[in-house]
């Protein structure tokens, strides 16, 4: 006997460790309320564990490269009065004041109003277009909000030729995704769509695509987690794209035709931002989870995504429907003056870190930034390992020194979250809830727990139907 | 007096782990009664007929309720409750993860554990099970109270992959050399055993063992096994297993008759197998497990010993180290009597914690007399608490109250030993027949289940229970039939 595992009464584990049997001892607590039917409904599924291990391998085989730069217009085909925003549906009278806020500076970006604040009248009207970016193949940081003339990241996993989008990332402070639209904001997306972007194009056109998955490997290694922190990332895209963009303005005549000022101002630009990474670690996060979207019986989550209102999650066994529930408030550290109550509930697609095993989930081997979202170093290993409990494998290539190198818990099981009550662990930045505010901290946060619950329902309705001629089994 | 209540939500402890609690804190001083435990229906009910005036909460919420003498004892009694409470978790045996497996499934990842024991409460016993099978690994199910279609579920995907669930509802096993559950300590020997019943096979087990035949495997299949929803899913598997084991050379089923259809396939699988294979089915009618045991002896061509008894006027015992208590009352005595006259009706209260031990008795009993036998052990009676042979608090009620019946002529026990059991159970129960038998005069006649290896050690135990006045039995047949016997003796 090499050992036994024990779920339940201590005693019987106790005597089996008189016996001098090696024991492991389940710390079982029982499940959300109203969850033991579905779970055991969900648990019989014929479809389930080949489901899931198909959804994993799928995600885990993905390799992301950056392949292009080019305008929304151009690759989403996203038109004038079109917008797209992070997180799950949602109408213009709930917008939070974050989201309003980048929806009306990109209305005036598009040139749709002289002034922002004329834009709240447009979008009230609904003569205006808002659709989720996961609807589109895109995530966007907080806001996440997406017009026809913003640049996108293209993302390609060469193998399938699958793409995901998102757009460049502005900075930390005053910045649109923040929900601020004062017009240095407005000037800096300006510059980002003239140069930014055409430079970044002709440098990933000149050193073909960059990997993105690779760069996340590393990085992991060099303190970031991909959410919050992004440094090491940032610098090493840096070093892959700034021999092109050197190129460019060299080779007189090129192109796009850009002099040594606008290269060294795109350069320090991208230097000057650590988060500049972030929006590539989240499309090369989502082009690994939309691998695994689709497969019937599977209980994976695929995006987890935040509006400012709602928190939505989608699994990859129930297809496009999102369960949502409140976004909550995060915990953390807050800029100059702000407190808790000028923040606002979590918002933006950038938990499609944690959805892929990175972010909060790979806290671990970030201790860089433990204090800036709240915790110490221990904490940040505790989590780390505390996410192994609800994940159903672990990223080998996303290896975390400091756990001697485990992989990152990766892909989040609804019925692991639901049998342990174990919230995904999500890093954060804070925007201000008042629209045009901009950021106002940084911290920790987790879904609402009701989610899972529901998301857990709805494949048991499904699993109920995979098992003709048996009654769905129903506790006493 | 001054009642502290509160509950606490989205707290957890077993129902074990929250009795000892609940123990340990009612003896700090200034403690009058303190209860510890969830708060499912019955144990509110347990604290409403204490006296305790429970707030709305939900089954998954812990109550921590207590009766102070003063309200300075407060503190201290919180305090108690805050240090027992640590003390029931974690130990750190799987020292190297600083985070404990919340999942059967998570646990299975970092070990090469080979089994699982599964004793959480029934309705959610199916999830973690089926984390065993999809690792590929057997599974015992202690639980109770698990559906019929789960168990169904459970045992077809086992059969597929080929693997064994024991259970649910399984009392008992012991696979390579280990006891699982309630489980007595036995030599390594060449009976298998497959068990639909747990302490029938503890009592197959203790009366072999006590004739010096050791058994290399029992494996449980639960009490629906050989049922036609079944059809013997767990039983085929654990015969073949039974069969492979180089150790076995003689196999028993030990089972309630199995449904007709299943019987027979059963049979035709066995005849098949290379190792013999005896059958001890029981019910009325049939030979008890004291029957089936020297059955088993008599196909290992071994001599049936005397099975032995303790403070009977044929004790074992008394001839090896005679016991002064038992010298000094002689079992006559125990016939007659003293302290009130001869119940007329003759009846024998039979108060069981070993469910196939309680429907032995209620068999031998036969139906002529109105005799009553009560199974502590009964799916019933242990929603929202613990086992009888863990927790002996309800039986120990009941003893004083059918004592204290004048029809009781004749009262009939059962103390099953072994890994995971009372660690003394005489400790608790030789004061309450001690108290019977002065209060009442009434005899009592108890079986002990259990081996000299076990850690409760069965003479040890037996002894102090025939101090206390009781005549103790190896068999629990035997027992039974001497309980009848008396019963007649005091119309």
């Amino acid at each position: 006997m090499s050992g036994i595992v024990t779920a339940g009464a201590d005693l019987f584990a106790q005597a089996l460790t008189d016996q001098a049997v090696p024991v492991t001892r389940v710390d079982w607590q029982p499940p959300m309320p109203g969850t033991a039917d579905d779970l055991i409904a969900v648990a019989a599924d014929p479809l389930r564990t080949d489901a899931n291990e198909k959804a994993a391998a799928a995600m885990l085989a993905v390799q992301a490269t950056l392949v292009d730069v080019a305008p929304a217009s151009e690759v989403l085909g996203l038109e004038r009065g079109q917008f797209l925003h992070a997180g799950p549906p949602i109408e213009w009278e709930r917008a939070s004041g974050p989201l309003r806020g980048a929806l009306m500076g990109a209305a005036a970006l598009e040139g749709l109003v002289a002034d922002p604040e004329e834009a709240a009248g447009l979008f009230g009207a609904g003569d205006l277009s808002l659709e989720p970016c996961h609807h589109h193949g895109t995530v966007g940081p907080m806001a996440g909000v997406v017009s026809p003339s913003m640049w996108m990241f293209v993302l390609e996993d060469q193998a399938s030729g699958r793409r995901t989008y998102c757009s460049l990332n502005e900075g930390l402070g005053k910045v649109l995704r923040y929900g601020a639209y004062s017009p240095d904001v407005l000037e800096r997306l300006r510059w980002m769509s003239s140069t930014l972007g055409p430079l970044l194009a002709t440098a990933v056109q000149r050193v073909g695509p960059v990997d993105v998955t690779g760069i996340l490997a590393q990085m992991l290694q060099m303190g970031d987690e991909a959410h919050n922190r992004n440094r090491a990332g940032t610098l090493m895209l840096l070093r892959d794209l700034a021999p092109a963009l050197v190129e460019t303005a060299v080779e007189s005549g090129f192109d796009a035709g850009f002099n040594n000022r606008e290269v060294a101002q795109a350069l320090s630009f991208i230097g000057g931002n650590d988060h500049f990474f972030l929006n590539l670690a989240m499309p090369a996060c989502k082009l690994a989870l939309d691998a695994a979207r689709d497969i019937p019986g599977s209980t994976m989550v695929v995006a987890m995504a935040r509006n400012g209102t709602d928190f939505g999650i989608q699994v990859s066994g129930t297809g496009d429907e999102w369960f949502t529930g409140p976004a909550q408030l995060a915990d953390g550290l807050f800029l100059g003056d702000y407190g808790p109550e000028d923040a606002n509930p979590d918002i933006g697609d950038s938990a499609i870190t944690e959805t892929a095993g990175i972010g909060g989930f790979a806290m671990a081997t970030a201790p860089a930034i433990v204090r800036f979202v709240g915790g110490t170093v221990p904490d940040a290993l505790a989590t780390t390992r505390r996410m192994h409990e609800i994940t159903l494998t672990e990223n080998s290539r996303w290896a975390i020194p400091v756990l001697d190198f485990a992989g990152t818990p990766t892909g989040i099981d609804v019925t692991a979250v639901c049998r342990t009550g174990i919230l995904p662990q999500i890093n954060t930045g804070m925007a201000g809830k008042q629209a045009g505010v901009g950021q106002v901290g940084a911290g920790l946060v987790t879904p609402p727990a009701e989610i899972f619950p529901k998301a857990l329902a709805a494949l048991a309705q499904q699993s109920a139907t995979r098992l003709p001629g048996t009654e769905r089994t129903v506790a006493p | 007096m001054t009642d502290h209540v509160e509950i606490r939500p989205g707290a957890y402890a077993d129902s074990v782990s929250l009795l000892q609690v609940s123990r340990d804190v009612a003896a700090v001083p200034g403690v009058v009664a303190a209860q510890v435990a969830m708060a499912t229906p019955l144990n509110l009910e347990v604290l409403d007929g204490m006296g305790f005036a429970i707030p709305d909460s939900t089954p998954n919420d812990m109550v921590v309720a207590l009766r102070l003498a003063e309200p300075d004892a407060l503190d201290p009694a919180l305090a108690a409750v805050a240090a027992a409470l640590a003390a029931t978790g974690r130990r750190t045996d799987d020292s190297e993860r600083s985070v404990p497996p919340r999942t059967t499934r998570s646990a299975l990842r970092g070990t090469d554990a080979d089994l699982v024991l599964v004793s959480v409460p029934g309705q959610y016993a199916f999830v973690e099970a089926m984390d065993a099978l999809d690792a590929g690994r057997d599974v015992m199910v202690f639980s109770d109270n698990v559906p019929l279609a789960q168990e169904v579920a459970l045992k077809r995907v086992a059969a597929d992959r080929g693997l064994l669930v024991m259970g649910p509802d399984c009392g008992t096993a012991m696979v390579g050399g280990v006891g699982l559950g309630f489980a007595n300590t036995t030599a390594p020997g060449p009976v298998g055993i497959v068990a639909a019943s747990g302490t029938g096979c503890q009592q197959l087990m203790c009366l072999l063992d006590s004739a010096g035949v050791g058994v290399a495997a029992a494996l449980g299949v639960g009490g629906h096994d050989l049922g036609d929803e079944v059809g013997g899913l767990s039983t085929r598997t654990a015969l073949q297993r039974l069969d492979q084991d180089p150790a076995v050379e003689y196999i028993v089923v030990v089972s309630k008759p199995p449904a007709a259809a299943v019987a027979a396939e059963i049979e035709k699988l066995a005849e098949s197998l290379s190792t013999p294979v005896g059958f001890a089915l029981l019910g009325p009618g049939r030979p008890d497990l004291t029957a089936a045991a020297e059955q088993v002896l008599a196909a290992l061509g071994i001599d049936t010993p005397q099975w032995p008894t303790w403070g009977t006027t044929n004790s074992v015992v008394e001839q090896v180290a005679p016991f002064e208590t038992v010298a000094e009352r002689p079992p006559q005595d125990r016939q007659q009597p003293s302290s009130r006259p001869p119940s007329e009706s003759g009846l024998i209260r039979g108060l069981f914690v070993g469910g196939t031990l309680a429907s032995e008795a209620a068999q031998i009993m036969g139906s002529s007399a109105e005799h009553t036998v009560v199974d502590f052990g009964d799916d019933a009676l242990t929603q929202g608490r613990a086992h009888p042979m863990i927790d002996p608090t309800l039986r120990l009620d009941h003893l004083a109250r059918a004592a204290a019946d004048p029809d009781t002529a004749v009262l009939l026990l059962d103390v099953v030993l072994g890994h995971g059991a009372e660690p003394d159970p005489a400790a608790a129960l030789a004061p309450a027949i001690e108290q019977v038998r002065k209060e009442h005069g009434l005899p009592v006649v108890t079986s002990c289940v259990g081996t000299e290896s076990d850690p409760q050690g069965l003479t040890r135990q037996a002894e102090r229970l025939a101090a206390a006045g009781a005549e103790v039995y190896l068999s629990n047949a035997a027992a039974t039939r001497r309980a009848i016997e008396l019963a007649g003796a005091s119309k």
